[in-house]
């Protein structure tokens, strides 16, 4: 069952250690110069300390995805990169400085007294006896970084943390855990090999240095495996019938948003574009509003987004017109305001609906959201959606005030309404787990949750791409809501592989 | 005359540390400079090696003024020797010792031979390899008049360099770092709050109070005629004991 985590480990893993390294080395190359020249200078070491605390405040995952738009919409290495970096400027920075000013006035008038330079004396008194407290910054630093390094799959950049947010959204805990044990593998490893080498330089012994470069050869050899097996990302069968094929030689840069329905779509649009001779690139787990921004940008070529989404995050609008308005208003938006082609609506909806158990509609004669009023109850649903005006537009008008709100990811909720663990959940409505699980969905008559049609986005090159669209003409209208919905059954609930769901998927809309 | 100061000042804010000291040392000479805490001694001595710039008066040494070289290159001609040795912990003993020639460009084979003579000096012929950490506090303390001799200097400035020593160790080193003198003939301004080894290690010695020199000359000339009340109050105490001291043997 692994073989498909396994094709995709050499990339993977490449990208995580690529971006862990650059960042350590980065951050060193900054803090170590920094740090020196802070260190006897307390009106800036303090001011200095001070913003890389700040930093450190900054939840990485939110560092990572404030990297994107200070880049000016970039994904993929730089923004990862360039958080990292920062992440790991404090532990080295704050290191340098404590191991400077430690630094036993004596000895650096000591220092001076026999006849070195002020170089000298840094070079040959001063660091060296911070040596050690510097070092262990850097061994901080470089534990953080390859951890937080998981946390680049959102903007865009490959690391094991693919399969992290992969595994959590398609309940596939197997490739979760392989994620977290080689990161966590790979940052001990670096950990001791640093270690080594300053035991090594402490004790003047050649064979400690000999096992910190074996250490290090260790977190190479993986990479041999990148040698062994290119990258296969158009691995799907391809038929060569005479003619040139529309798209032979072109690479579409696809992205997807962190859960199970995208990485199915995502994978359906591939084999698609795969079948007409494109090499697909893909960046998966983006964050949403990431997503849009790359691909105005141009860095990807198309992602599938929802009408509701582009409206509120996008449009800033709070109204909510019928589902056909919508569409027209968000098509005609989108493309005088980005250039952006809202190319083909897919057929169906992801909306928001609120979600109750059999037993919790009956016990409490739910029917319709309103009947939540005054209940003794508490929901669910991801944090996005409370920060979302459908949240409070929704809670005035039934007046769910009185709810207990709990914020959590869309894969957990299912289960925790299901156990009864909460009462009530956003549920998406092409989610397999609302058959599987009997969920009711209550009415919402007064009609003031937003319709989410799904719909391809097209970057402004790709707009203007005559080949690329009619390879995704096929796909126009053609996945019903139910269809959708027994494809993320598959994964969500079958454990069936995101391929083979994507492949099930193709095979309806062919049928039909 | 080998070292000459000249009406050295030096300023910490509003207080006059170091108010027109002036003196003069011939070659293979010793001068102590005693007085309580605050005195201006040690600022005195650092003035000596630059360690501290002074706001007015000029250090001559071997007929060079102190500013007609960089600091450094100034320091490297004068050994310095810290209360507590300040051996560099991170180095081993004979690297501390090599330190000074090192600077100043020695040829290899030349500074390993200076360090394996002084090391033979300060009775330390087999702990090249060791490290500071490795050595008693008297150990350490000759080690540290090892690398101040090192670069084969003009003169020697010792700051306290008995004060962290327990009394026996102390007295033993003293009367040695005072043999290694005789042997080596070099010139030395010490610093001490402590008469009784100004006494046994300088041929003058020169009391200071509130940044001026009260009274210099050499030891009996200051116990028989100290110059004022301050001079005669530093003596006092040393007097006493060797009064005891004698009376004691006395009745044996």
């Amino acid at each position: 069952m692994f073989s498909e985590e396994l094709a995709v480990f050499p990339g993977h893993y490449a990208g995580h250690l690529t971006l862990s390294l650059a960042a350590i080395a980065t951050g060193l190359a900054v803090s170590i110069p920094l740090g020196i020249y802070a260190a006897r200078r307390p009106t800036l070491s303090g001011p200095a300390l001070g913003f890389a605390s700040l930093v450190q405040t900054v939840p990485g995952i939110a560092l990572l995805a404030l990297m994107v738009p200070i880049l000016g919409g970039r994904i993929g290495f730089w923004p990862a990169f360039a958080a990292l970096a920062l992440y790991s400027v404090l532990p080295i920075l704050r290191n340098t400085i404590v191991g400077l000013q430690g630094v036993d006035a004596r000895l650096r008038e000591a220092a001076l007294g026999v006849g070195m330079t002020a170089r000298q004396r840094l070079t040959q008194v001063d660091l060296p006896l911070a040596a050690p407290i510097i070092v262990a910054g850097l061994r901080t630093a470089a534990v953080w970084v390859v951890g937080a390094a998981t946390l680049s799959t959102p903007v865009g950049a490959e690391s094991l943390g693919n399969y992290i947010f992969q595994g959590l959204q398609t309940r596939n805990w197997g490739a979760v855990l392989f994620g977290c044990l080689v990161s966590a593998g790979l940052a001990l490893i670096l950990d001791q090999s640093i270690r080594l080498f300053e035991l090594s330089a402490e004790r003047r012994s050649r064979a400690l240095a000999g096992f910190g470069t074996a250490g290090l050869a260790l977190i190479a050899l993986p990479l041999l495996t990148l040698i062994a097996s290119p990258t296969t990302t158009g691995g799907q069968d391809r038929q060569f019938i005479g003619d040139v094929e529309p798209l032979e030689g072109r690479t579409i840069t696809l992205a997807t948003k962190a859960f199970t329905e995208q990485y199915i779509l995502a994978d359906l649009i591939a084999a698609r574009l795969e079948a007409e001779g494109a090499r697909v690139d893909m960046r998966e787990g983006l964050g949403s509003a990431i997503a849009f921004d790359a691909l105005t940008t141009g860095e990807i070529d198309a992602y599938v987004d929802y009408t509701g989404t582009l409206w509120a995050t996008v449009m800033e609008r709070e109204d909510v017109p019928p589902r056909a308005v919508m569409y027209a208003e968000v098509s005609s938006y989108l493309l005088t305001e980005h250039g952006v082609l809202a190319y083909a609506p897919l057929g169906f909806e992801n909306a928001y609906a609120y979600a109750v158990t059999r037993e919790t509609a009956d016990e409490y004669g739910l029917e319709t959201v309103a009947d939540l009023a005054g209940k003794p109850l508490s929901i669910a649903s991801d944090p996005e959606f409370f920060g979302r005006p459908e949240w409070t537009r929704t809670r005035d008008i039934y007046d769910l005030g009185g709810l207990t709100v709990r914020g959590m990811d869309s894969t957990f909720m299912y289960e925790a309404v299901r156990s009864g663990e909460v009462d009530v959940i956003t549920a998406y409505t092409t989610d397999g787990r609302i058959d599987a699980y009997e969920l009711v969905l209550l009415e919402e008559p007064a009609g003031a949750l937003p319709p989410y049609d799904a719909v391809i986005l097209l970057s402004p090159e790709a707009a203007e791409d005559r080949a690329l669209q009619s390879a995704l003409e096929p796909l126009r209208s053609a996945i019903s809501s139910a269809a959708m919905r027994a494809a993320n059954g598959k994964v969500d609930l079958d454990r069936e592989r995101v391929i083979d769901a994507a492949d099930w998927l193709a095979d309806e809309i062919a049928t039909e | 005359m080998l070292l000459s100061a000249q009406s050295l000042e030096k300023r910490f804010g509003d207080t006059r540390a170091v108010n027109g000291v002036s003196f003069d040392l011939d070659a293979g000479e010793t001068l102590a400079l005693i007085g309580p805490s605050g005195c201006g001694k040690t600022t005195t001595l650092k003035l000596l090696n630059r360690l501290i710039e002074p706001d007015g008066g000029e250090v001559r040494l071997g007929g060079r003024e102190a500013h007609e070289v960089s600091a450094p290159e100034w320091r490297r001609r004068i050994g310095y020797v810290i209360q507590g040795a300040g051996l560099f912990p991170h180095m081993t003993i004979a690297e501390n010792i090599a330190i000074t020639p090192r600077l100043m460009g020695w040829e290899s084979e030349r500074i390993a031979a200076r360090t394996a003579d002084l090391l033979a000096l300060i009775g330390l012929d087999t702990y090249g390899a060791r490290y500071p950490r490795e050595l008693s506090g008297g150990q350490a303390q000759r080690v540290g008049l090892a690398r101040a001799l090192a670069g084969e200097p003009d003169i020697v400035l010792m700051d306290e360099p008995f004060s962290a020593l327990d009394a026996m160790t102390k007295d033993a080193l003293i009367d040695d770092v005072a043999a290694l003198r005789e042997q080596l003939g070099f010139s030395a301004v010490i610093v001490t709050h402590d008469f009784s080894e100004a006494l046994r290690f300088a041929d003058r010695i020169a009391v200071m109070e509130a940044g001026r020199i009260a009274q210099m000359g050499p030891s009996a000339a200051l116990i028989r005629e100290p110059a004022n009340d301050t001079v005669a109050a530093m003596l006092e105490a040393p007097r006493r004991t060797a009064e005891k001291v004698a009376a004691a043997f006395g009745e044996e």
